[in-house]
């Protein structure tokens, strides 16, 4: 399916961001059923699901090429976004060529990755770019490997190094984070920089998480869906720049919610890199107002049960106790009570006019 | 690639570098390229009569295509003994990805290798490695009487003041040779149960963090094959050793949930009405697990020759 770049939209001051119909329907719905909890949510990547953002290993959707010009734009702001460790070098050329095979094998149309042995050639003509250059050679490329291909890429990503039984946040490039801190992260293990959550590390589930993720094989990548909530479409609202968004918690009203709140959801996913052994962990976010996702029934409803019945520690951790109430209030109209089907698909093949 | 579990490839070269030592060069059928991989990464191989065989990757490299070497074993349940006698160039094998669970220590102050008999193999990948990187190791090499001139020759295109070959366990003093080493230093041993035994018990005797002690390990993938009887769908489903309980299950048409297949989420989590389930996963507690009420299909396995289960 060819998908339509919308090329001139902006994450931040004026905010030209919006959501087709196409991109509502394969939004990827966090909630499986009416409540929320901390769990260990992974499972394998490898077979698409029910929503399209599964189908592939790394999504391209109509947003591509504004979130690219995003991700620059910020690097050019504070180039520091983006940190390797020195020993992460092999895992940074891991990265360039699972990001190429990928989307090279999954958009034929779009990526075109040539290789006679080390001497490779890259076309993204979404982005316009040809590059021929040296594998393994990072004085060929415009930016050190790791940073030339995520450029070119949504989402945010780290590099974990295994060892010691724990992994090691030790590269990645975080210019889309939700409240996290790459360069307050950056060498700390699996359980250090999960501590802030809430209520998961004391039922076991750190402890779940990184027995599974440490196993996750080559080839055998997994994934799991993260969510939060982001007063407009920003994609970087990291605690470095917490005084530009912090307070747009309180422009929030009964009239703007709908349009200016949007469930912010992370596909997370986990791929072991084959030279390094590092684990690649792609965090991709997506973008949906409060308007675009209650166009969905089952999503409106679910919706408004989930945070209705929201644990007040969870709400705390994600930051939506200023405005729970007011967004209660205003699901609330979406919500007939009548059941919702397991699962995250929106159980429609086109939306209600 | 996502689906691309399993690797077909075809042998490209074989030959013996020393009695009872055979190399075997395999590429990809297709001719296409095949996945990276780390020193240290082992492939299965499966070979006839459904026999499934973990080797090291002596070197793999994406065009070029994967090195091992097999030693012939003649308690082997004759798998080594079909690649001696049979494998010819030419022939299909099926493999799975390259793992890897014997890693390089990206922080080591110091590699120290120590091999025995056909446990070089790994070394040999780790040697390639630590030049290309100049770090900083030290190989000894245990080899039988008869075979130390097997041994200094496989390594001979690597040979270098930092590589001993030894005659036997009794001429190397492990014990002093760990004490000798800087701190920082991590082992990697690789070779007969009781070397890697002794290695671990040494280093341990030393005062040696058991982070810095790496042993070789195929992971404990697949087992011995067992009966599922399911009992309240009244199905019996035979358990083949490379296949999960809940492969199988869901091999004979029924349905149950799943999601990580990897022993973490618990969704899987079945009860069990009979038999000695044999706990593979991250999930049940301590006391679950003695329990033996119930099991998590996607990795365990049976220790009794039937499972009854509730499904």
């Amino acid at each position: 399916m060819a998908t339509l770049f919308k090329p001139d939209e902006t994450f931040r001051d004026d905010y030209r961001y919006g959501n087709s119909e196409a991109a509502i329907l394969r939004f990827p719905f966090p909630f499986g059923e009416d409540s929320y909890m901390y769990g260990v949510n992974m499972e394998p990547h490898t077979r698409p699901g029910s929503t399209g953002a599964f189908a592939v290993a790394f999504d391209v959707d109509e947003h591509y090429v504004s979130e690219c010009a995003e991700r620059a734009r910020m690097l050019a702001l504070e180039p520091g976004r983006c940190l390797v460790l020195p020993h992460m070098q092999e895992a940074e050329w891991d990265t360039l060529e699972l990001i190429m095979e990928s989307l090279a094998n999954d958009y034929p149309d779009q990526f075109i990755l040539e290789r006679d042995g080390l001497d490779w050639a890259w076309t993204n003509r979404p982005l316009g770019l040809h590059q021929r250059f040296r594998f393994g050679d990072a004085t060929t490329l415009p930016h050190p490997p790791f940073e030339y291909i995520v450029r070119q890429a949504q989402g945010d990503f780290t590099l974990q190094d295994q060892r010691d039984g724990t992994l090691y946040i030790d590269g990645g490039i975080a210019t889309t984070p939700a409240d996290w801190s790459l360069a307050f992260d950056v060498g700390m293990t699996f359980h250090e920089w999960h501590g802030p959550v809430p209520l998961a590390h004391q039922a076991g589930v750190f402890d779940r998480a990184l027995q599974y993720l440490m196993r996750v094989r080559y080839g055998h990548p997994a994934r799991r869906l993260n969510w939060t909530m982001t007063v407009n479409p920003r994609l970087d609202t990291s605690p470095e720049n917490y005084p530009l968004w912090g307070p747009d918690r309180a422009s929030l009203n009964a009239e703007n919610i709908g349009s200016r709140l949007f469930l912010r959801v992370e596909l997370q996913s986990f791929f072991r890199l084959p030279r390094s052994n590092a684990l690649l962990f792609g965090i991709r976010t997506y973008l949906a107002s409060i308007d675009d996702l209650t166009r969905v029934p089952k999503w409106g409803r679910r919706l408004h049960r989930v945070i209705r019945d929201l644990h007040p520690e969870i709400a705390g951790y994600k930051g939506l106790t200023r405005y729970q109430d007011l967004l209660i209030a205003h699901l609330a109209r979406y919500d007939d009570g009548s059941p919702t089907s397991p699962g995250i698909a929106p159980d429609l093949a086109a939306l209600p006019a | 690639m996502m689906d691309n579990q399993t690797l077909t490839l075809v042998v490209a070269g074989a030959s013996l570098v020393a009695p009872g030592l055979r190399r075997v060069h395999l590429v990809a059928a297709d001719g296409s390229r095949l996945p990276p991989a780390a020193p240290g990464a082992h492939i299965t191989l499966t070979l006839p009569g459904r026999i499934r065989n973990s080797y090291t990757l002596v070197s793999a490299d994406p065009e070029r295509g994967y090195e091992l070497i097999v030693r012939r074993s003649d308690r082997s349940r004759g798998g080594s003994q079909h690649i001696h006698d049979q494998l010819a160039i030419g022939d299909v094998v099926a493999a799975t990805l390259p793992h890897n669970l014997f890693a390089l220590h990206s922080q080591a102050k110091k590699h120290l290798l120590i091999g025995g008999g056909i446990g070089v193999t790994p070394m040999i990948a780790f040697l390639a490695r630590l030049r290309e990187t100049s770090a900083r190791f030290e190989l000894h090499q245990i080899a039988g009487q008869t075979e130390t001139e097997t041994f200094t020759r496989l390594l001979a295109p690597r040979a270098g003041e930092r590589i001993h070959v030894h005659a036997g366990r009794s001429t190397f003093d492990l014990t002093a040779l760990l004490a000798a080493q800087p701190l920082g230093t991590h082992v990697y041993t690789c070779g007969p149960a009781g070397l890697m035994d002794g290695v671990e018990a040494a280093a341990a005797a030393l005062g040696w963090p058991g982070s810095h002690v790496h042993r070789e390990d195929f992971g404990a993938a697949g087992g011995e094959p067992f009966l599922l009887r399911l009992a309240s769908s009244g199905i019996d489903i035979a358990v083949a050793g490379d296949q999960t309980m809940l492969e199988a299950i869901e091999a004979a048409g029924v349905d149950t949930p799943s999601l990580c297949r990897g022993g973490a989420c618990g969704v899987c989590v079945l009860p069990v009405r009979e038999g000695t389930p044999e706990h593979r996963d991250h999930y049940l507690s301590e006391a679950e697990r003695s329990a033996g009420c119930l099991v998590m299909p996607c990795v365990s396995r049976s220790r009794s020759a039937t499972l009854v289960l509730d499904l």
